[in-house]
């Protein structure tokens, strides 16, 4: 299947005049050789692809350009090199009522700080890209309430941001970006702002979102466990260049570089790795017993791990179908933490 | 630390401004021309620029506005503009206000409607004080007998602040999206900003007919810079998000700026109103000087035939105006929406609006039957013109109070201000210019010196030395003597937890009156000569003083205070070697604006007679001599701009230096 979001070689450069210095640049020219020049690689040769339906969650320290990259997908930013295609089509190609064509009927964004306007009421925000597509004031209104209910912010459409807490004012944004029905969806840290305990309550009420609407998104977050909970895949930036877009198994079990296994490093792996990840291949080996669940967390197996007494025990898929074996050691070394 | 490196900086560049040579060859080349001149043995071409090297400047300048107003045909557009749309708003809310004998024929809308309208406008923006304050304001007007004058005053104001509110919101804009009309505009600003108001007058006279259309178009173009200034700062400050919002909700880029940057950016364009209207007060009283009638031009005449008493009320009338109209804008900036419950009948959401209107329509009605609430005429007002006028004058007879003021006009005038006066004119020219220079590579570095210098040597062949001069040295010893009051005065405030935000209220509030308010306690004490023109502009520049040494001493950062603590400073120690170091650059802004606004005041005291430019350039409008006019409002901006540019510098790099932009 064709995916949704496909970036190539993307670069993105900060600096005074950016398309020539790419086009004179020598290959391989590393970050901060390209900053001594004067120029602030936001994005260093990205390519990834976005499947249909697909949770991607970028992850990074601050200023490795998470950001700038969802900014290029959308053409908030105007890519330096390389070309991304949205459904097929080469979005740097489009001209300005293309893109806006393209925003109104397939993209919603959700912000760290919320970008709320603070002269509109809850009401007028989400209803804000309908408007501006032009539909009238009876259809508009019908469905921002809908949107609005779906957040859970009925009774409050009359409120203006101010008058909202953190937490409800990012509902707001999450409206809004939803008011639309869009199929791609982009979320930059939208829950950083908020404490703790709104996180978790907002994480858990994005989880139900997603599983109704079933939308492709590109998630930005910096905060491990979060990343953890929602991704399909994540990508693991730095210094504008991606480092590893891989399972969150993958990830923690096999990093690609030094950065990206000191980045996991401190991560509880039980809670992350499932059965599915230790499984190697049968190689001729007898089975015995019951499989255990591939989908199942190292961590949920805990208990039986302990009581079991075959040393190499059989994995299966969804299906029941064995698909390799776990050796009881691995499993228990990544539990314990002897590994 | 923080505290021996604000010391070590502090002794550096007082280190390196004595060695500086360019500082000792300017200096010393003003000292050698001077002592020459003391000799006798000057060139006289180095006392004074000959009169026949002198360009004929003013000449060059009526050829060409005779050009552009005749042949090109300039002033049919403005005559244009002027009898058509202008003069028709004109006329209009003077017949509302006053009932000028005009289309729509409505007017004159009684005194007690209008004051009961505006007080649930103020109640709504601000509660109760803001109703009293707002009602009150037209209640006096109307009772002490000026109602029909202030309402001239106000039919031109209605007019001019809405046209330099979108004037200026157009030109922000345009300055905002588009880099070269920011290039071009920014240098058009500074010079307007400096030019005396008398420049904006005559040729608004001469293009737009004398009266109120002229005193219209002079009052826009005063208020549009700030209106230009608050809508780019506004533009930029838009949060990025909310920018990216709007883009990512599909905005074309004419929604993206009228439903997302333009509402986003209220609070600053509702400043930029804020500022407008009271520019527009500030101008349309000074419009008095080109025969616009109303409480400018009443004020001038009483002043004028000594009327201290009717002078004074009228004083109180202007300066509530300006009080009300500051307070209200302000309040406006504040109010923020909020929702009204779910279920609101629909008369209870518009509650103020309807309250209003009902008032104004009960009192149009009762006015019709009842004289009182219509109009109050000369006989029924309770103006206390001459007893106020008799009691002033008592009490400035009294033996003790007469001896003061006697005693510190002579001292004033023969011990300090004849004999600066005649050393500054004894200066040979080219001395002068390098004394400035000097004065502005000490103060501001190269770049405003070179400014400087160019700019007192086009003065110098501007033909008007000699008044400029009196100009400069009448703004120096009214700096000077400010400084001597407004920064201890600050210090002082500074100390205290309470004193602080009352004086900066005082000095906030006495910054809204319109310049011309200040003349009158000067003539009432002093008279009209150059003492009282001195202490008017010491008056008026003493506030921005104490108002910015406050300011600057209470935002020095604690840690650095602490610090100072730490290491065991005295108070006085801290005070001297912390504080007002630190405090410096933002006093140095206090100073920069206290020598504009002495320039500013300067001009207009030359309704007091002096000698200098001001006075010059006031006889230009009754002879209606634009090239001259020019010329020397241009000395005043170009003054004006040398001490601008070096003050600002000087400030810009000490707050780099301390790290504190
Ligand atoms: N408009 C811009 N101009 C110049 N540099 C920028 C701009 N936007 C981002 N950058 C730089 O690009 C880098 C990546 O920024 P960003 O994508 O915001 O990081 P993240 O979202 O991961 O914190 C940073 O070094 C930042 O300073
Ligand atoms: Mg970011």
């Amino acid at each position: 299947m064709a995916p949704v979001i496909s970036a190539k070689n993307v670069w993105k450069l900060f600096g005074p005049d950016p398309e020539r210095y790419l086009r004179d640049m020598p290959a391989d020219r590393g970050f901060d050789e390209i900053r001594a020049d004067g120029y602030i690689a936001g994005v260093k040769d990205v390519s990834v692809d976005v499947g249909k339906g697909e949770m991607l969650v970028i992850m990074g320290l601050s200023g490795s350009g998470k950001s700038t990259l969802v900014r290029c997908f959308s053409r908030l930013h105007d890519i330096t090199g390389g070309t991304i295609e949205v459904d097929g089509q080469d979005i740097m190609s489009l001209n300005e009522r293309d893109l806006i064509d393209l925003r109104r009927s397939k993209m919603g964004m959700v912000f760290q700080s919320f970008g709320l306007l603070p002269h509109r009421t809850v009401l007028e925000n989400v209803a804000f890209p309908l408007e501006m597509r032009g539909q009238d004031r009876h259809t508009r209104r019908e469905r921002a309430l809908e949107v609005v209910r779906l957040v859970g912010l009925e009774g409050r459409e009359d409120y203006f941001p101010r008058e909202l807490s953190g937490g409800q004012q990012q509902r707001v944004g999450i409206a809004r970006s939803l008011a639309i029905e869009p199929d791609i969806w982009f979320l930059d840290e939208p829950f950083s702002a908020l404490d703790p305990l709104i996180r978790r309550e907002m994480q858990d009420e994005f989880l139900r979102l997603q599983e109704m609407l079933g939308k492709t998104i590109v998630f930005i977050t910096h905060d491990f466990d979060e990343a953890l909970r929602l991704a399909d895949r994540i990508a693991i930036m730095k210094d504008g260049a991606i480092e590893q877009c891989d399972t969150p198994d993958e990830i923690v079990m096999h990093p690609a570089t030094e950065y990206v296994r000191k980045f996991t490093e401190d991560i509880d792996k039980a809670r992350v790795v499932h059965a599915r990840g230790l499984s190697l291949p049968i190689n001729g080996a007898t089975v015995e017993g019951p499989p255990v669940d591939g989908r199942a967390r190292i961590q949920d197996l805990a208990r039986q791990l302990v009581n079991e007494t075959r040393e190499v025990i059989p994995v299966a898929d969804e299906d029941g179908k064995v698909i390799g074996v776990m050796q009881r050691k691995d499993a228990l070394d990544l539990l314990l933490g002897a590994g | 630390m923080a505290v021996t490196s604000t010391a070590d900086i502090g002794g550096h560049t007082d280190q390196s401004a004595k060695r500086d040579p360019v500082l000792i060859g300017l200096l010393a080349a003003a000292f050698v021309l001077m002592a020459a001149y003391a000799l006798g043995i000057l060139p006289t071409w180095l006392y004074r620029v000959p009169e026949e090297w002198i360009p004929p400047t003013a000449e060059m300048l009526d050829v060409v506005f005779a050009f552009v107003q005749n042949d090109l045909g300039l002033i049919h557009l403005t005559r244009f503009i002027a009898e058509g749309p202008l003069e028709f708003l004109l006329d209009a809310t003077a017949n509302l206000l006053y009932g000028k004998r005009r289309w729509p024929y409505l007017g004159p809308i009684p005194w007690t409607a209008i004051a009961a309208a505006t007080a649930v406008l103020g109640y709504y923006l601000g509660g109760w004080k803001m109703a009293a304050l707002a009602g009150g304001t037209f209640v006096w007007t109307a009772l002490i007998g000026q109602w029909d004058i202030a309402m001239q005053t106000m039919s031109v104001l209605i007019v001019a602040a809405p046209f330099a509110f979108l004037i200026g919101l157009l030109l922000g804009i345009a300055a905002w999206k588009y880099k070269w009309v920011d290039r071009l505009i920014k240098p058009i600003l500074s010079i307007l900003q400096t030019l005396p108001f008398f420049t904006y007058l005559l040729p608004a006279v001469i293009f737009f007919k004398v009266g109120p259309t002229a005193g219209a178009v002079a009052t826009i173009i005063y208020a549009i810079p700030p209106m230009i200034l608050m809508t780019t700062l506004g533009l930029k400050k838009v949060s990025p998000e909310v920018v990216e919002a709007g883009k990512m909700s599909g905005c074309t880029r004419w929604q993206m700026l009228t439903r997302v940057y333009l509402p986003a950016a209220r609070t600053e364009l509702l400043v930029g109103v804020n500022q407008v209207i009271m520019l527009c007060l500030a101008m349309v009283v000074l419009t008095a000087f080109i025969g616009m009638p109303g409480l400018g031009a009443k004020l001038l005449a009483m002043m004028g035939s000594f009327k201290l008493g009717r002078s004074f009320e009228i004083g109180i009338t202007i300066v509530l105006f300006a009080i009300m109209l500051d307070r209200l804008s302000k309040a406006w900036v504040e109010k923020q929406p909020y929702h009204h419950e779910k279920g609101t009948p629909w008369w209870q959401q518009h509650a103020y609006l309807l309250g209003g209107v009902a008032l104004f329509v009960i009192f149009y009605i009762l006015a019709q039957f009842i004289d009182f609430f219509a109009e109050i005429g000369r006989r029924q007002s309770f103006s206390k013109g001459k007893e106020i006028d008799k009691a002033i004058k008592g009490f400035l007879a009294i033996e003790g109070v007469n001896a003061v003021t006697d005693w510190l006009r002579w001292f004033l005038n023969v011990k300090v201000l004849i004999p600066f006066r005649n050393s500054l004119l004894w200066i040979p020219t080219s001395a002068f210019i390098l004394l400035i220079t000097a004065l502005t590579y000490w103060i501001g570095g190269k770049r405003p010196a070179i400014w400087g210098f160019i700019f007192f040597t086009i003065i110098a062949f501007s033909g008007w030395w000699d008044r400029s001069v009196i100009t400069l040295y009448t703004v120096i010893s009214a700096v000077i003597i400010s400084m001597l009051i407004g920064i201890p005065l600050g210090v002082f405030a500074a100390r205290s937890a309470k004193w602080p935000r009352r004086i900066l209220l005082a000095c906030d509030t006495a910054q809204t009156f319109p310049s011309f308010i200040y003349l009158i306690p000067a003539i009432m004490l002093f008279g009209v000569n150059d003492v009282a023109v001195v202490f008017a502009i010491v008056i008026f520049t003493t506030v921005p003083l104490t108002r910015y040494t406050i300011e600057g001493l209470r935002t020095v950062p604690p840690e650095i205070t602490e610090a100072a603590d730490m290491s065991g400073a005295t108070r006085r120690q801290k005070r001297w070697s912390v504080q007002l170091p630190m405090a410096l650059p933002t006093m140095a802004v206090g100073f920069n604006q206290a020598i504009m606004f002495a320039f500013f005041m300067v001009i207009i005291a030359a309704f007091i007679g002096t000698q200098d430019l001001g006075q010059e350039l006031q006889r230009t409008l009754a002879g209606t001599e634009l090239g001259k006019n020019i010329v020397l409002g241009l000395n005043v901006s170009l003054m004006a701009l040398t001490f601008d540019l070096a003050v600002m510098s000087w400030a810009e790099n000490r707050k780099k230096v301390l790290g504190l932009t």
